[in-house]
């Protein structure tokens, strides 16, 4: 996917002012946000899931290399193949390697932020194969050459009026529907999607967790698209990042249980599919090839440093569900595949500081995204360490830079600050004598622009202290 | 509680200082009401902007002159969740502990006695407001660091409980940022004006005709915005309310006479 994170501010803008998107957004308050909480109010024990939760993210990442080689022990004696691929590049020539290996012409697709990531839909077109996404949401963004806005919804950001108009332009007009009712437009994607399923001869899904013990992917939907995607084709590849290997099918059901409730509010979802190899002489489906394409991309780059605990992450999106950033400008704004805080941590990793210099930063650092993490990433002490690292790299923009610069050398001379603070008390305090506020002040149009600033009395705190005292 | 009365110095933060000092005196008039003896050592910025702009070193800085400059009071109290949580969550992280041993246990010493001055005087002194009166109904808003980094959310309902001619309203989504955030309201305008924006529909939605907060940087974010959108709501430390010091002009009101 193209990174656009350089935009950030632009995008941004757009996103405030455009209604249609501002008024999706309200959607995920009284969706995700609400459903969430009604569903931790209903397990009090969940505090100690968490910490389960974290427990067992934290063994898997501290004993990844042992893990992922158990892991691929497993899929081998599964009758699978894992294949390693440290970048973007790499797993797309895996995956195109298989489809090519197979034959295949349409590719069906489960949900996968993976392979958003690696860009795979548009390397598969190139080679000539078919991609088809079959999540309704991610269905609906290929039909309209459009991009996910959210890691678990990801087209939140479209009002069905638009769905509707995407599907009229694209569909068959004898499958079509003739309004923009919820059940008609999902009765009408099945229809259409039904027929894409029977066609496919290789399934690509994600995978939530990749479980070391047995050599099994497991994937949750609520659609179920993905058991069609996996089951149905000959072959079966599977996409996802090292960082999802999980130890035991035990550790697989805490975590299912913190991921459904974070996510959506569900104590499950609706369907939970562990693939563990190709058909058996004895199953009565499967595919006849089960391939794991397992990415690095800048993962193993966070292990041993400060960004380790982002590798917990389940890809719940309740950190941008609880983001009033996200809740404010979208997914879109973000730029690149992961948006919120979680993606304010990820993509500088994966595209580099100096293409996504504004995510970490736009973040007032109210911490509700470290609140509700279901395995407690302190997501802004990751954020201030992208900061760091730019403020270190001189990536700052100057007048930031050069703002703080002076205002810090002032901070450590009590004496010039207190000086200054007595200036600025008192010519602010006089500008701002009649109203008691400041409607407008030079250098400070981006606090004006859309508030006033309330003006200082005319003495600071210090000097009204120091004549009471003497 | 012992015989002799506490130390406590009062970190009165940069925005108190400069903008509304009155905040000070009301955490002045609590801090004695509550059994202490307060005294506000030499001090400028807790460091915040820095260590949030990613400059650890300038952080360090002024974290060290802090760390001296409270060395010898008994407890450090803030009337500010942000600030507080600077000194007792982020200090401590700003000095090695392997490489510079006893910075880092100057800092955690400092961090242990520091407290918000709700949790302060709630939590630690067991405060209860005597003869305070407010008419008006209120509607509380939970700063962010406060609220998600020292855990004040009870304490100023508590507090605020006692004080007569006072209703509490609250408002929906009471403990979401207001988006003042530091630096970040200048950085982001729009998106912080957006957010401060929904913030103030909720709150005018209470149906109160003050709100409070313990976070002088929401309270001038929300009672710059107030005015501006020309809502009649009101916007006030909490800690002025609680000292019987709420008869003066509200933040962003003239000065009469």
């Amino acid at each position: 996917m193209e990174v656009r994170s350089q935009r950030f501010r632009f995008s941004a803008r757009d996103a405030l002012g455009d209604p249609r998107l501002q008024s999706a957004l309200g959607n995920i308050q009284h969706g995700f946000t609400e459903r969430r909480r009604q569903a931790l109010d209903a397990l009090p024990e969940f505090e100690q899931l968490r910490a389960h939760g974290t427990a067992i993210r934290d063994h898997a990442i501290e004993h990844l290399d042992a893990y992922l080689e158990r892991f691929e022990q497993q899929v081998d004696a599964a009758g699978g193949q894992v294949h390693w691929a440290r970048d973007a590049a790499e797993a797309c020539a895996a995956v195109a390697g298989i489809c090519r290996a197979a034959g295949a012409r349409t590719v069906t697709k489960g949900k996968s932020m993976a392979t958003e990531e690696i860009g795979l839909n548009e390397h598969l077109e190139a080679e000539g194969f078919t991609p088809v996404e079959t999540d309704l949401g991610e269905y609906i963004l290929q039909l309209r050459g459009d991009t996910p806005s959210h890691i678990i919804a990801p087209a939140i950001h479209l009002k069905r009026d638009q769905i509707f108009e995407a599907f009229q332009a694209h569909h068959d007009p004898a499958l079509s529907s003739h309004s923009d009712d919820h059940a008609e437009l999902q009765a009408e994607a099945r229809r259409v999607l039904r027929r894409r399923f029977f066609e496919a001869d290789v399934g690509i899904t994600g995978a939530n967790f990749c479980i070391a013990e047995t050599g099994s992917t497991v994937i949750v939907t609520n659609e179920g698209n993905g058991d069609l995607t996996q089951c149905l084709p000959r072959v079966h590849v599977v996409v996802a990042g090292i960082d999802k290997i999980v130890p035991t099918l035990e550790d697989t059901s805490t975590l299912l249980r913190l991921l459904a409730r974070s996510a959506t509010g569900q104590d499950i979802t609706v369907y939970t599919t562990f693939s563990s190899g190709p058909r058996r002489a004895d199953d009565l489906d499967g595919p006849d090839e089960f391939h794991v394409v397992l990415l690095d991309n800048g993962r193993s780059g966070m292990l041993g440093g400060e960004l380790q605990p982002m590798l917990r992450c389940i890809r719940c999106g309740a950190c941008m569900n609880h983001c009033p950033v996200y809740g404010a400008i979208g997914g879109h704004a973000y730029g690149w595949v992961y948006p919120g805080p979680m993606g304010a941590v990820l993509t500088p990793q994966m595209v580099g500081i100096e293409r996504s210099a504004d995510l970490p930063n736009a973040s007032t650092f109210c911490g509700r995204c470290a609140e509700v993490c279901p395995v407690g990433i302190p997501l802004p002490d990751l954020m201030r360490y992208w900061r760091e690292r730019e403020y270190e790299g001189g990536h700052q923009p100057a007048a930031a830079r050069w703002g703080l610069g002076l205002w810090a050398r002032v901070a450590v001379r009590p004496r010039l600050y207190h000086a200054l603070a007595r200036l600025g008390a008192r010519i602010l305090g006089r500008l701002g004598h009649r109203r008691g506020r400041l409607a407008r002040l030079p250098l400070a149009g981006g606090w004006t622009r859309g508030r006033d600033l309330p003006a200082p009395v005319g003495r600071t705190f210090t000097e009204q202290w120091r004549g009471r005292a003497r | 509680m012992s015989d002799a009365k506490p130390r406590i110095g009062l970190f009165v933060t940069c925005l108190v200082d400069l903008f509304r000092p009155r905040v000070g005196f009301a955490a002045v008039r609590l801090i004695e009401a509550a059994g202490g003896e307060v005294v506000v050592p030499e001090q400028t910025c807790c460091g915040q902007p820095a260590w949030n702009s990613g400059d650890r070193a300038d952080a360090r800085r002024l974290a060290a002159r802090v760390i001296d400059a409270f060395a010898d009071c008994d407890a450090v109290v803030v009337p500010s969740g942000s600030c507080a949580g600077t000194l007792r969550r982020h200090y401590p992280r700003l000095f090695d502990p392997g490489r510079e041993p006893e910075r880092h246990a100057q800092a955690e010493a400092l961090a242990a006695k520091t407290f918000e001055l709700l949790e302060f005087l709630a939590d630690e002194r067991g405060f209860v407001p005597e003869g305070v009166r407010f008419e008006g109904t209120v509607t509380y808003h939970d700063a962010c660091a406060g609220l998600r980094e020292l855990g004040v959310k009870q304490q100023p309902r508590r507090l605020l409980r006692r004080v007569a001619g006072l209703t509490l309203s609250e408002s929906e989504g009471c403990e979401e940022c207001c988006g003042f955030g530091g630096t970040f309201c200048v950085k982001y305008p729009e998106i912080s004006t957006r957010m401060v924006e929904d913030k103030c529909g909720r709150l005018v939605a209470s149906g109160a005709d003050t709100v409070l907060a313990g976070d002088l940087g929401c309270l001038l974010n929300i009672a710059g915005r107030l005015s501006r959108a020309g809502h009649p709501l009101r916007a006030r430390h909490v800690a002025e309310v609680l000292a019987g010091m709420a008869d003066g002009p509200a933040i962003g009101e003239p000065r009469g006479g």
